[in-house]
């Protein structure tokens, strides 16, 4: 491998970083969303949108530059991955704009059926997206029909088959149990303890999932384990994983909820990781011809221009960590609704 | 239909709702700035109850902007695949700096600027406004220097052949700095300033009519129209220079602006007019001869490079983009004029009490809007068959995975959640407004004791 193409390792490490920093943070606000529905009280419902109140648009954002950096270090996997899942990936623009309709919407008239209405499309819609999210990345682990052309051809339908399926089950199962702890957090009184008593359901949840996915990957996609067997040392990420998934129940049995919020981000973090190991030096795997996979070389922009955004990404990723850490300083806390409230 | 004419409406559908809200938001942000910096200054709690109201439409303003906007930043991909292989070198660093840039930056002190009131120390908080104000300007640099370049581009070069053949950048500032970025860029801002300073001079103008909220209405009244006496101004400079850069950079372009056909003659402005495509000529038109050659040479009979120069399948729909690019600078024209009077008004101390004035007033606000949306229609249309000026025709730039059914059905989705997405806007601009700047969103009466 030649030295300059490192250039090429760090673009995907870095939209790796930003799309995990995506899971980390919108996955709690989705994962609120999905749980939405067990809150029956209108006051509850109100605390625990405004939870996410002043964060989910800024958090969103992260998935729109991991698209932009996508688009800039790796034109044609941008390129052949979004025309070639057209469809699937117009209901999932269609489900965000629905969802943030349903947060705006939700609170503006006090009439019963109304709010009802609202709360259950914001929480179907949350649900839909950690769903068709989910399955996408299980598409991805199982191959794709990459042409000659470098254009994917597959129906809507046969995105839908059952190993995706799973893996879609355990991401909304995944963001079902950060976006509880998430509201242990940033709840108290009577509305924590409902909370904080359905927890535990949510970490068996994935924990079952995560397992079940874990087993038919390693049956079905063996290819997703070599790099573990030629690098041993990359077992240590799989481990990290394990003893955080581990760590929540602890933490949130000692009362440590940020802890537990730690460990539950840690634990999507890894699993990105995970997947981003399996995968590399692929995006997409053709399961035509293994010279058609769209990999970060053949993919990739100029060395010029991927050296031209790695300066711009040094410049800024600085500016946007420190102002994430202190909008999250300024809004910690837990949650009192007041007249801008939603 | 066939598929590429149903990816181009679906892309300037989405687009063009898009660019609905974004202008209002630079805008307002830019008002915002000036109202908070007034209350920093004096104290006076009125200019903090005038911020807080403006703030509330801006956020409603900008949660739309971002909804649709996440749209917009997928849709190269999934529309137009193979213009994204071509240009994704040069383009795509572009979106990705107004990710990385802009697009943080004022989603992060967004936060601030509408919860934190309590949280932060005033001169905080006006921080956070200053920094939501130039984000949101920020996010203009960085997508105009990429469309602009699609326009005019430059500081690249082409590799490879055929099927793989796309743009490399050869010089990063060349290609920001292409022939047309800052004038797009300066025209693009202020046609954004002008949206939302009439939308504060509208909404003002009805308190003033209604006599509800007078004191913060008059104020707020003549802080839109400062911003709106240079805006309009600015606009007019800038778009001239724009057609001068147009004239030099895409001719035909230019040439079909003004429907001129005959390279040997000096190009004619029309005020108005019909051109009929088939018989190359211009019905019902009042022109002024050589006027277009004078504003672009500074000479009245100056020959221009006309329309018949061009072979029949690299020319754009002639009357279409004639149309468009009138309107535009007729309202441009017309902004003009209603600013100017309101300054006169001010001066004679009739502004308040001018009922005619300010009913029309209320109704102008639709006029940026009209124009901005214009102007784009004319630039983007007057640039086809090229979707890379020179370069890459639309037609080349499809994503041949996709089907026309598939396209069709997102059509119809998008078209449902934009009405949806509307009526939203409407309703809540509505509420807003009527509930005042006393008033809060909310239904708080019975908030607390918890309904399901
Ligand atoms: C950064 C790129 C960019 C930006 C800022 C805009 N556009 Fe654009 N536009 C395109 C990039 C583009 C494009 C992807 O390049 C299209 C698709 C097909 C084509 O030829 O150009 C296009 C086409 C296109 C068309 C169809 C033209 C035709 O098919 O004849 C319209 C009407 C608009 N746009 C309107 C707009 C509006 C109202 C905008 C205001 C925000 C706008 N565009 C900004
Ligand atoms: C095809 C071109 C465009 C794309 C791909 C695009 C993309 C986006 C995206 C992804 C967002 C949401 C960002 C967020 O989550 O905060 C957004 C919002 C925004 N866009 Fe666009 N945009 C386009 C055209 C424009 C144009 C022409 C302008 C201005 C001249 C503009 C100005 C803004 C601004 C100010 C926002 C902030 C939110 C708002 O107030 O609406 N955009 N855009
Ligand atoms: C006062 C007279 C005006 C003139 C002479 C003028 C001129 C122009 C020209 C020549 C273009 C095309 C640039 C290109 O194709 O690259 C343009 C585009 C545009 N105009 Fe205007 N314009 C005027 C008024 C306005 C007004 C009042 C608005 C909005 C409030 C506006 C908004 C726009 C927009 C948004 C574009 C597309 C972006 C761009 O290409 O810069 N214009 N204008």
């Amino acid at each position: 491998m030649d030295a300059g193409l490192t250039l090429n390792i760090i673009w995907f490490v870095l939209i790796g970083v930003l799309l995990a920093g995506y899971a980390v943070l919108d996955g709690f606000d989705l994962g609120v969303g999905a749980v939405h529905l067990f809150n029956k009280s209108n006051e509850h419902r109100r605390i625990s949108l405004n939870a996410i109140g002043p964060v989910w648009d800024g958090n969103e954002v992260w998935l729109v530059t991991g698209g932009g950096a996508l688009f800039a270090a790796f034109p044609v996997v941008y390129a052949s991955v979004f025309s070639g899942f057209y469809t699937a990936f117009m209901l999932l623009l269609f489900v965000l704009i629905f969802r943030a309709v349903a947060i705006e919407f939700r609170s503006k008239r006090e009439s019963h059926r109304w709010r009802r209405t609202w709360d259950v499309l914001f929480s179907c819609s949350s649900i839909l997206i950690s769903l068709i999210m989910g399955i996408a990345i299980g598409n991805v682990i199982q191959g794709l029909p990459v042409g000659a052309d470098r254009e994917i051809r597959i129906s809507f339908l046969s995105l839908f088959n059952p190993y995706a399926l799973l893996v879609g089950i355990t991401t909304v199962a995944l963001f079902m149990m950060h976006g509880s702890i998430y509201l242990v957090l940033k709840t108290e009184g009577e509305l924590q303890q409902l909370v904080r008593s359905r927890v535990n359901n949510t970490v068996i949840f994935f924990v079952v999932s995560y397992v079940s996915t874990t087993m038919a990957t390693l049956v079905y996609f063996p290819h997703m384990a070599q790099p573990f067997k030629d690098y041993p040392a990359l077992f240590l990420v799989a481990l990290l994983n394990m003893l955080a998934v581990a760590n929540i129940p602890r933490e949130l049995h000692r009362g440590k909820e940020f802890m537990a919020f730690l460990s539950s981000s840690a634990s999507i973090a890894a699993l990105m990781a995970l997947f981003a190991i399996g995968i590399f030096p692929n995006f997409v795997i053709s399961n035509i011809d293994p010279a058609y996979s769209l990999n970060i070389y053949n993919s990739a922009s100029s060395q010029k221009t991927l050296g031209i955004m790695l300066r711009m990404a040094v410049i800024g990723i600085p500016f946007v960590l420190a102002y994430t850490i202190s909008i999250y300083w300024v809004f910690r806390g837990k949650v009192k609704l007041d007249s801008m409230s939603y | 239909m066939d598929t590429e004419l149903l990816a181009r409406i679906q892309f300037a559908f989405t687009i063009a709702f898009h660019y609905i809200y974004p202008p209002l938001s630079i805008g307002l942000g830019v008002i915002l700035v000036i109202m908070e910096f007034n209350y920093i200054r004096t104290k006076n709690k009125m200019y903090e109850r005038m911020t807080k109201f403006w703030v509330k439409i801006f956020a409603l303003t900008f949660s739309i902007g971002v909804a649709t906007g996440i749209v917009m930043e997928f849709e190269f991909g999934t529309n137009w695949a193979a213009y994204s292989r071509y240009v994704g070198d040069v383009f795509g660093s572009a979106l990705a700096a107004e990710g990385i840039f802009a697009f943080f930056l004022e989603s992060g002190f967004l936060a601030i600027l509408l919860f934190g009131w309590n949280k932060v120390k005033p001169a905080m908080h006006f921080f956070s406004t200053i920094m939501v104000s130039l984000g949101s300007m920020l996010s203009a640099v960085w997508i105009v220097v990429a469309n602009s370049w699609q326009q005019t581009p430059a500081g690249y070069h082409i590799v490879g052949e055929g099927l793989r053949a796309r743009a490399e950048i050869t010089d990063f500032w060349a290609m920001v700095f292409n022939p047309s970025s800052i004038d797009r860029l300066s025209h693009t801002l202020s046609g954004a300033w002008l949206a939302g300073s009439f939308l504060v001079m509208s909404v003002s103008a009805y308190y003033l009519l209604k006599k509800r909220h007078e004191e913060i209405a008059a104020s707020s009244f003549k802080t839109g129209l400062g911003v709106a006496l240079f805006a309009s101004l600015f606009q007019l400079f800038t778009g001239h220079s724009s057609a001068a850069g147009v004239a030099v950079n895409q001719p035909a372009k230019l040439a079909a602006y003004e429907a001129h056909y005959d390279s040997s003659a000096a190009g004619d402005l029309y005020l108005f007019g019909w051109v009929d495509e088939q018989n190359r000529n211009v019905n019902f038109g009042i022109k002024v001869p050589g006027l277009l050659s004078y504003l672009v040479y500074g000479d009245f009979n100056t020959p221009l490079r006309g329309l018949n120069s061009f072979a029949k399948d690299e020319i754009p729909p002639v009357n279409f983009v004639f149309q468009t690019y009138h309107l535009m600078v007729a309202i441009g024209f017309g902004l003009i004029g209603l600013t100017l009077l309101g300054v006169f008004l001010l001066w004679r101390k009739k502004l308040f009490t001018a009922a005619w004035y300010l009913k029309l007033m209320v109704v102008a606000v639709l006029l940026p809007q009209m124009a901005n949306q214009l102007g784009w229609f004319s630039a983007e249309v007057g640039r086809q068959p090229w979707i890379v000026y020179g370069l890459l025709r639309t037609s080349d730039g499809l994503s041949k995975s996709v089907e026309a059914g598939q396209i069709l059905f997102s059509l119809v989705l998008f078209s449902i959640i934009y009405l949806l997405l509307f009526i939203l806007f409407l309703f809540l601009l509505d509420q807003k407004i009527k509930h005042g700047p006393d008033g809060s969103d909310h239904i708080v009466s019975s908030d607390l004791t918890a309904r399901a």
